[in-house]
């Protein structure tokens, strides 16, 4: 690998960018009109202009970015994350066009992209997936309560025609089983035209806790411990942190195991991640999906372990690296990360685009990195995500972390459009967040108590 | 008859214009739908109307408090 083709835009353009440099790989950027002035167009040896600023006309099309290669003389593709990242099509069309794809094969992708196939493949992994119980026709209640019972309370009725929550009831007490089949199977007849219902185990209290893989196809594959991602608004990541807070040694032993289990089952090959909803009671985990790409809150993993996750796919792909020893890696303090999204908290994180007129980062905080996309004078542009940057600290303990984080926050100035900057301080600082206590409706739960922080934060 | 202002909250791109021109409005109803950092938001009717006017083309980039529409309420 000479020349590398970032297809992407923004902090994760340049953090492979940095990783590229480190191994003496020439760097190629490519751009939209949105994006002509980027940093990370500033960052790269050479820069291609690739469309207009709407994603499908320039970033999101195949064509162009391959022509871009060409133009350039690239020897090598690197998705990023988002964009074409989990596009098997694209992968092959880089792979048949004579260039190293740097990912995972086009067939992981396309197994993986699809939900069923992906459940299919962690069952038979021996990964333990959410049970869920077969098909009940209308007024069929024969084997339902047994079907319950192996299920396991609390579980949900759900209506086989339904979808995002219609047709949905939950059960606490199996004696309410069958009522309440009976009743779901006539609400489906009537909305849906199809009365069959199934059962499915329902998470009261659930944590998102992911673990990072590395696959070295037949030669195996490890894990670089979890990642705990809780903390969400909208279904996005709002702060991720490693190790998960208050996780058994025994339970992230039988997860990173699992996680392993299904990389060695399809012989999977780069860096992944492998989402499970953890039960915060129990701590009895079901695999959710496997994501296919380097992903946004990578950084974190990279505290705690050492590794460079950007580097090992780029010698991974390039044929200098062809497995590590699950012993080299180990797993040292907490890391913590921050995303500094624009947007506004208090208006339903409304998105607010604009010019960061001031934009100064805070320095001499032990254990901070900081990857951005953005430079003080720089646009927040409507056209791609609100994500201005990623605050990562590193700290001996969770307390350390937690806390530089939040005085690296403070620190920071960002003017010229809205940021959930208070917020964040608001969330590390809050006495659930404090204690572990993270599961994934926290955001919602806390909401008024962490608006009313973030705004005296602003008057403070 | 009063003439309201529409104004958008944001800064976006008109992704869908769903109302027309002529069109009687409750309180609420979507007139057009905005697309910003890979969300949609939708731009509504403030009062109970009738839209006289459309003031953006769909694919066009609009500025925070740009008026896009007019509704004779």
């Amino acid at each position: 690998m000479k020349k590398l083709l970032v297809a992407n835009r923004g902090e994760i353009a340049r953090r492979i960018f940095r990783s590229a440099r480190d191994l003496g790989i020439a760097t190629v950027a490519v751009y939209s009109e949105a994006d002509a002035n980027a940093a990370h167009v500033a960052d790269a040896e050479e820069a291609l202009a690739i469309g207009p600023a709407a994603a499908r006309e320039s970033y999101l099309d195949v064509s162009k970015v391959l022509d871009a290669a060409r133009q350039s003389g690239a020897d090598a593709i690197h998705p990023g994350y988002g964009f074409l990242a989990e596009n098997a099509d694209f992968a092959e069309a880089v792979i048949a066009a004579g260039l190293t794809w740097v990912g995972p094969t086009p067939e992981s992708i396309r197994a993986m992209g699809d939900k069923q196939r992906a459940r299919d493949l962690a069952k038979a992994a021996g990964v333990p997936i959410v049970p869920g119980s077969g098909r009940f026709l209308p007024g069929e209640t024969e084997g339902v309560e047994a079907a319950g019972a192996e299920v396991g309370y609390p579980l949900l009725v759900k209506a086989a025609a339904g979808g995002g929550g219609i047709g949905m009831r939950r059960v606490d007490d199996p004696a309410k089983l069958l009522e309440t089949v009976a009743a779901t199977q006539s609400m489906a007849g009537k909305a849906f035209g199809d009365g069959s219902v199934f059962l499915e185990r329902f998470v009261p209290k659930a944590r998102h806790i992911e673990i990072q893989v590395f696959g070295f196809g037949a030669a195996g594959a490890v894990h670089l411990y979890e990642r705990d991602c809780s903390l969400q608004r909208r279904f996005q990541k709002v702060i991720e942190e490693s190790p998960a807070p208050g996780l058994p040694d025994s339970v992230r032993a039988r997860m990173t195991a699992a996680a392993v289990a299904l990389c060695r089952h399809t012989a999977y090959s780069g860096a992944g991640t492998i989402e499970f909803i953890v039960d915060a009671a129990s701590f009895e985990f079901f695999f959710l999906e496997m994501n296919t790409r380097i992903q946004v809150e990578h950084p974190v993993t990279e505290m705690v372990t050492g590794q460079d996750l950007v580097s090992m796919q780029l010698r991974f792909a390039s044929g200098a690296l062809h497995g590590v020893p699950q012993a080299d890696i180990g797993c040292q303090g907490h890391a913590v990360e921050c995303r500094l999204y624009a947007e506004n908290p208090a208006k339903h994180f409304m998105p607010s685009p604009g010019t960061l007129s001031v934009f100064s980062l805070p320095a001499d905080i032990p254990g901070l990195r900081i990857d951005s996309g953005y430079r003080q004078g720089d646009s927040v542009t409507p056209f791609y995500d609100p994500m201005i940057a990623k605050i990562i600290v590193h700290g001996a303990t969770r307390h350390e972390a937690r806390t530089n984080a939040a005085k690296a926050l403070r620190e920071m100035s960002v003017q010229g459009l809205q940021t959930n900057r208070t917020f964040l301080i608001a969330c590390l600082e809050n006495e659930s967040f404090v204690t572990g206590d993270v599961y994934t409706s926290f955001i919602d739960e806390h909401r008024i108590d962490l608006l009313s922080a973030a705004e005296e934060e602003i008057a403070s | 008859m009063t003439i309201i202002n529409i104004k958008t909250e944001i800064t976006g791109n008109i992704w869908k214009i769903e109302a027309q021109v002529g069109q009687k409005l409750a309180e609420g109803d979507t007139i057009m739908i905005l697309e910003s950092m890979k969300m949609e938001i939708p731009v509504s009717a403030t009062e109970d109307g009738v839209l006289v006017e459309i003031l953006a083309e769909e694919g066009a980039t609009v500025t925070e408090g740009t008026v896009v529409a007019r509704i004779e309420a």
